[in-house]
């Protein structure tokens, strides 16, 4: 994992990104989530020896990133350091997998590379959609979302709360890191006694600071419901979104279009 | 151990979406019918809490590595089971927005791995069996060592397990599961005595918190075997009817040309507008997928069938289908990047 400090500063930077005004950031929360899920289940449908296949579905990234004026650069970051434990056990296909598939001009592949290959654009495009649809729709629209395609409300509640807090909680947290730090010299880590008692602390202020948030909702009419005046209205627009996505999805998983592409470029070609 | 998206099949990834999303609908019913409504801000809270601490890194001694906590047997003892997962699941969901841990399709493989065998088999079958009322503190710490070890055991072996039956990765299940689990014991071990003593600390500072949570009617009970034979009856319907469909349609483009024509197969292209469509019959070479052959072998075995077919369909690739893909991959990327500059230029223009 990252250091704190650009962790906790990656997770304001999304969640700032995540109230921007574009069209992309206009559509209905369920329309974005429905269209990100549909994707990553296309992606992942392939067999494991795709590889060109997979390179039509990056439009709808770059697309995407594109439109909703996303800071590719950001993103791309935040993918490479992501946890690599995709790769960390897709790196064993090369190893594994040797019987020569496809002869490239003079250079033997063998599958494990390619289902390696395939395997490193599945991550990226489900990842990135991910991403993406967290830097294009807020948090508490995706709660919404959820609310309205019927999770249990108690879940979707909960799950407000925890991100209104977790800006709270990590701040609280990035001080005590820091003045731990600013007090013991060179060592750069606590040791696991020091990690207990500072996460003890900050586990008792917790709940202090939960009892009190607790009571002021309470003097304030909280029944376990969270009322919000801002309607969900599903348009037209967001309806084209869904289905125009969706179709471009399967055209891309039941035709090769890039096989069909090239061949008519070496046709005009040859 | 976050499972990824890039790792599993679609059967594997909503068959445990519909595990754990079953688990959680049943989990916050269950909270509504028997809890108050002050948990709702206190699991949020303390999902807050865990996902702040999991973000200190401290050092593990004897070796100078960093580790960070995982925290799933914590919540499990403060809130419970159900409220415990509910909040884990929270966790989780967040982690896969923000730092893109494992994805979204795998976030039902992620709960069931990590949130699942916390809170519904090693914190009641373990923890809430060796922790009384009136146990001694050497015994509350042994619980917690004991249960955590168990749950990051059991985790990666599901890990293992869904790896395997997605057979995206060529792991053999021997070498990976040797390759896991010792290393989880180790990750395990030092969750283990950081969960021990964050709940000695919490004993020793605030001790009315563990014991509400022990006399709690509602932390205590659990059904098992009804949420088992609920998961079982998920697994199979899901599990059933994806992999029907997914080996009665093992390539969605031979099940639809196969509608479209009446046959499998087409032609030899020879000139004009055929070539096209030759294009589209070079993918059923260029990617041989699970048992479907004429005359093959019977789709039991999807992975052996994968196997047993890869030797024969490949060959078989003219080295000039390989350059058309490749061809056609780079034009379709910079045809997106054109795309997207002439969105750009457009917009700046707007301005």
């Amino acid at each position: 994992m990252a250091s704190f400090d650009s962790t906790f500063l990656d997770l304001g930077r999304l969640d700032n990104l995540s109230y921007n005004d574009t069209i992309i950031h206009r559509i209905d929360p369920r329309a974005k989530l429905l269209v990100t899920v549909v994707f990553i289940i296309v992606v992942v449908s392939f067999p494991k020896y795709a590889l060109t296949s997979l390179v039509p579905f990056f439009f709808f990234p770059i697309l995407m990133a594109y439109l909703a004026e996303l800071p590719v650069g950001f993103l791309l970051k935040k993918l490479l350091i992501v946890s690599p434990f995709a790769v960390f056990i897709g790196i064993f296909n090369p190893f594994l997998d040797r019987e020569v598939l496809v002869h490239l001009g003079s250079f033997d592949i063998t599958g494990g590379w390619i289902s390696f290959g395939s395997l490193i654009l599945r991550f990226v495009l489900t990842v990135g959609a991910a991403l993406i649809l967290i830097a294009t729709t807020s948090f508490p629209g995706i709660c919404n979302a959820l609310d309205r395609l019927k999770v249990p409300r108690l879940f979707v509640i909960q799950l407000m709360f925890l991100y209104r807090f977790i800006f709270v909680l990590t701040e609280e947290t990035l001080r005590m890191v820091r003045a731990r730090r600013m007090r013991s010299f060179d060592k750069k880590r606590p040791g696991i006694k020091q990690f207990v008692q500072m996460v003890g602390l900050l586990f008792l202020r917790t709940l202090e600071r939960a009892e009190r948030i607790y009571l002021a909702m309470c003097s304030r009419g909280f029944d376990g419901e969270i009322r919000t005046i801002k309607r969900l209205r599903f348009t037209l627009r967001d309806l084209l979104f869904l289905s125009l996505f969706i179709m471009l999805f399967a055209v891309f998983r039941f035709y090769n279009t890039n096989q069909i592409l090239g061949n008519l470029v070496l046709q005009v070609f040859r | 151990m976050h499972m990824a998206d890039a790792l599993i099949s679609p059967t594997v990834g909503l068959t445990f979406c519909a595990i754990s999303g079953g688990t959680i609908i049943y989990s916050a019913k269950k909270l509504k019918e028997e809890a108050n409504e002050k948990i709702i801000p206190l699991m949020g809270v303390l999902g807050a809490f865990v996902f702040a601490a999991q973000m200190i890194n401290f050092t593990i001694p004897g070796t100078g590595s960093s580790g960070h906590l995982g925290g799933g047997m914590i919540l499990a003892i403060l809130l419970g089971p159900y409220a415990g997962f509910l909040t884990l699941a929270s966790v989780l969901i967040i982690q896969a927005l923000f730092f893109g841990d494992g994805g979204l399709l795998a976030l039902g493989c992620n709960i069931f791995n990590m949130a699942f065998w916390t809170c519904f088999v090693a914190y009641p079958l373990i923890y809430r069996k060796i922790v009384k009322q009136d146990s001694q503190p050497t015994m509350i710490t042994f619980a917690a060592l004991v249960s955590v070890l168990a749950a990051m055991q059991l985790g990666p072996f599901s890990v293992v397990i869904q790896t395997l039956l997605s057979g995206i990765s060529d792991l053999p299940f021997k070498s990976f599961v040797l390759l896991m689990q010792p290393i989880h014991l180790a990750i395990g071990l030092v969750e283990a005595v950081v969960t021990a003593a964050f709940i000695a600390f919490v004993r020793k500072a605030r001790p009315e918190i563990l014991q509400a949570a022990a006399t709690s009617r509602l932390l205590a009970q659990i059904p098992i075997r009804k949420v088992l034979i609920g998961l079982g009856v998920v697994t199979l319907l899901t599990g059933g009817i994806l992999s029907w469909f997914a080996s009665s349609h093992p390539d969605g483009l031979e099940w639809s040309i196969e509608r479209i024509t009446g046959k499998s197969e087409i032609s030899e292209p020879v000139k004009g507008i055929i070539p096209l469509l030759g294009a589209i019959q070079e993918k059923s070479a260029i990617l041989p997928d699970y048992g479907f052959k004429p005359g093959g072998p019977p789709q039991t075995d999807e992975m052996q069938a994968d196997q047993s077919e890869r030797g024969e369909a490949w060959p078989a690739i003219a080295s000039g289908t390989t350059v058309a893909g490749v061809v056609g991959s780079v034009m379709t990327l910079a045809l997106a990047f054109l795309i997207g500059f002439v969105f750009k230029r457009r917009r700046s223009k707007v301005r």
